[in-house]
């Protein structure tokens, strides 16, 4: 298990914007009658995108009465899970994973660029306030390590030189174009495809 | 090596497009009428015949499963929820069936839930699989607006709507119960066995859970018969598999071949060899971070299918090899995977809890070589005492792996661990009070 506590400074107020509120309408949809609990964990992700990449506790307590849910249940589900930001993590939020496989590949390479570049610890704000990083468990792209992500997007095939660049785009407030850095298509082996070759070259 | 014209994934690097009228091109949605008119039992019977074997993890057989589900639809509805939450450390193949496949994998649903009687899909993908969730959307949008989906779909007279429900970075939620709590808006901690899910599953009604490339294969099998499929590979063991070949390998991919294929061509012939040559080969995990190493020696013959694999005391998993050489740190590996499985842990049942910490720690003091002789048989009476005593497999998965490592490479960690408790002479620390029987004058 992981250890995960909210923020200290907690905004007083939370409410969904309009298009928050349309998205959050149209996943409850997706349930049957009187399951509406079960849009929980998508209507955090929405309070956590209107919200600059976290959830406050407002947040937890607006989605509560929504949904017509005991608070306590949306914080358990808030904190049990760990894609939710309990504190705010900057604009650009990077993943970087480092279980095995991507260990074994260099992985910690690219955390040292992450300590270079962003901050010295894991979950504390650059200096301008718009990126943080963190180590993570395994993301399920392990043929492409060593990997991160940055919010919704996977950055395949790295190393520290080119985490470097990427990081100082970040900084700069400017995304990155996201997959593989070593030109890969997709997740065929680099230059020595044995399958499906007529189609390769169709 | 397989022949191309036996992949079922033909769009696996994305050469022809994901989009609807390439996958009818290569034959998705082609005749899924026909196939439904055959009935319910021809299709558990085919899926039967195949021999499949559930391709999350544990090889449960599909047909088999499905055949769990009540024969009529009575007051509770049935449910059919697709496993995409894909985190089992080494592997990476569903990701790639739904952001190139995914015509597969609806259609899959389509005929699943037809055998089963469910009116509703969930597919729960892991939340960081945002995009290629996308671009299954998009898929499905496609589908609804060809009315392949939704009343009536694809003229089979079935009515089906699907749902992609997103996880949160929980490993837990691929065990079926926790991933239907948490579909259920709770925390994802797996429920007691029996009842099983095919009686009372998602919000209390009939449920069947089937991984996503299983699901996949489905149409395939269907359109090609059962004996086809069962024609590869061997028995019980039949059929294709994707592959996710990682780690310290030349071209690291994602291959679909037969079952039962030799480790050794896996690795040589289509990931381009051992960094370093097979010689500088140590260790290989053969099914995802759960199942138990197995060093170089046995490396040579073995074959991938789940029956060789547990005879070997691993198993075949989620077929996600991980490929370790001897550049590496064989117990620093093992210890970062013991990491992750006590970051995952959910926290229910005191054995996994606390023991997959303690694996974790006792294994980091190895690496560096501070325990001493004894510890080495502690941990691996710590692994016996969660093995078997947790509600879910977890407890399992996070023991295995220890397992192996201690069944193979207890020799290098007895090399390296050489700490003696016993202090034999003075020392100035205050709380050693007892130092004078140290005297040898007394």
């Amino acid at each position: 298990m992981s250890l995960r506590k909210p923020a200290k400074n907690q905004p007083e107020n939370f409410v969904f914007n309009s298009s928050s509120l349309e998205a959050a309408k149209r996943i409850i949809a997706n349930y049957p009658d009187g399951k509406q609990q079960s849009a929980v964990m998508a209507l955090l992700y929405i309070a956590q995108k209107q919200n600059d990449n976290w959830i406050p506790l407002a947040a937890m307590k607006y989605i509560a009465k929504f949904l017509d849910m005991p608070y306590i249940k949306v914080y358990e589900v808030a904190t049990f899970y760990s894609m939710y930001n309990l504190s705010p993590v900057g604009k650009y939020f990077v993943q970087v994973c480092t279980t095995t496989p991507c260990m074994i590949r260099g992985a910690n390479k690219l955390v040292e660029a992450c300590k270079e570049k962003i901050s010295e610890n894991e979950l504390e704000l650059s200096k301008n306030n718009n990126c943080s990083w963190m180590e993570v468990e395994c993301l399920g792209a392990c043929v492409n390590a060593p990997m991160m992500q940055i919010n919704d997007d996977y950055y395949e095939d790295l190393d520290k030189e080119k985490t470097l660049k990427i990081l100082d785009k970040v900084l700069s407030g400017e995304k990155p174009i996201p997959g593989s850095y070593r030109g890969r298509v997709n997740n065929e082996p680099e230059n020595n495809r044995k399958t499906l070759m007529d189609l390769k070259n169709a | 090596m397989l022949k191309d014209q036996d992949r079922i994934f033909q769009n696996l690097y994305n050469d022809l497009g994901p989009d609807l009228t390439s996958s009818q091109k290569r034959g998705d949605w082609v005749n899924t009428k026909e196939i439904t008119e055959k009935g319910r039992d021809w299709i558990i019977n085919e899926i039967k015949d195949s021999q499949l074997r559930g391709r999350g993890g544990a090889g449960f057989p599909t047909g088999l499963k499905w055949s769990f589900a009540p024969k009529e639809v009575k007051s509770r509805p049935h449910y059919l929820v697709i496993n995409g939450d894909e985190s089992e450390p080494g592997t990476c193949k569903d990701r790639d069936i739904l952001r190139f496949e995914p015509h597969k994998l609806i259609e899959g649903c389509l005929i699943t839930s037809y055998a089963i009687q469910a009116h509703v899909c969930y597919i729960y993908i892991r939340g960081e699989y945002f995009t290629d969730g996308q671009k299954l959307q998009k898929a499905i949008d496609e589908a609804y607006e060809k009315e392949l989906l939704g009343k009536n779909a694809a003229g089979t007279g079935w009515d089906l709507d699907i749902y992609i429900h997103y996880g949160a970075g929980a490993y837990i939620c691929g065990e079926e119960t926790a991933l239907l709590e948490s579909i259920e808006g709770k925390k994802g901690q797996p429920r007691l066995k029996p009842p099983f899910p095919a009686l009372i599953g998602l919000y209390g009604c009939p449920t069947i859970i089937n991984n996503v490339e299983t699901i996949a294969v489905v149409p395939t099998i269907l359109r090609r018969g059962g004996k086809w499929f069962a024609s590869l590979g061997r028995e019980k063991n039949t059929g294709t598999k994707i592959f996710c070949i990682s780690g310290n390998v030349n071209n690291p991919c994602n291959v679909e071949e037969e079952m039962n294929i030799p480790l050794k061509e896996l690795i040589e012939v289509h990931a381009g060899g051992v960094i370093g040559g097979w010689d500088n080969l140590q260790a290989v995990i053969p099914g995802g971070s759960s199942m138990p190493l197995i060093p170089k020696e046995k490396c040579e013959t073995l074959t991938m299918d789940f029956d060789s694999l547990m005879a070997e005391k691993s198993g075949l998993g989620t077929a996600g090899v991980v490929v370790i050489n001897k550049d590496q740190d064989i117990i620093k590996c093992m210890a970062r995977i013991a990491r992750f499985y006590k970051h995952e842990s959910c926290g229910q049942c005191t054995p996994c809890r606390e023991g997959s910490g303690w694996m974790w720690r006792m294994l980091e003091r190895m690496s560096r070589g501070e325990a001493s002789k004894d510890e080495i048989e502690m941990l691996e009476d710590v692994t016996k005492q969660i093995e078997g005593h947790t509600i879910c497999a977890f407890g399992e998965g996070s023991s295995w792996p220890v397992q192996g490592l201690l069944r193979h490479f207890k020799d290098e960690i007895k090399k390296r661990n050489k700490f003696d408790p016993i202090v034999k002479e003075n020392k100035d620390i205050p709380y050693l009070v007892d130092q004078h029987l140290l005297d040898k004058n007394a």
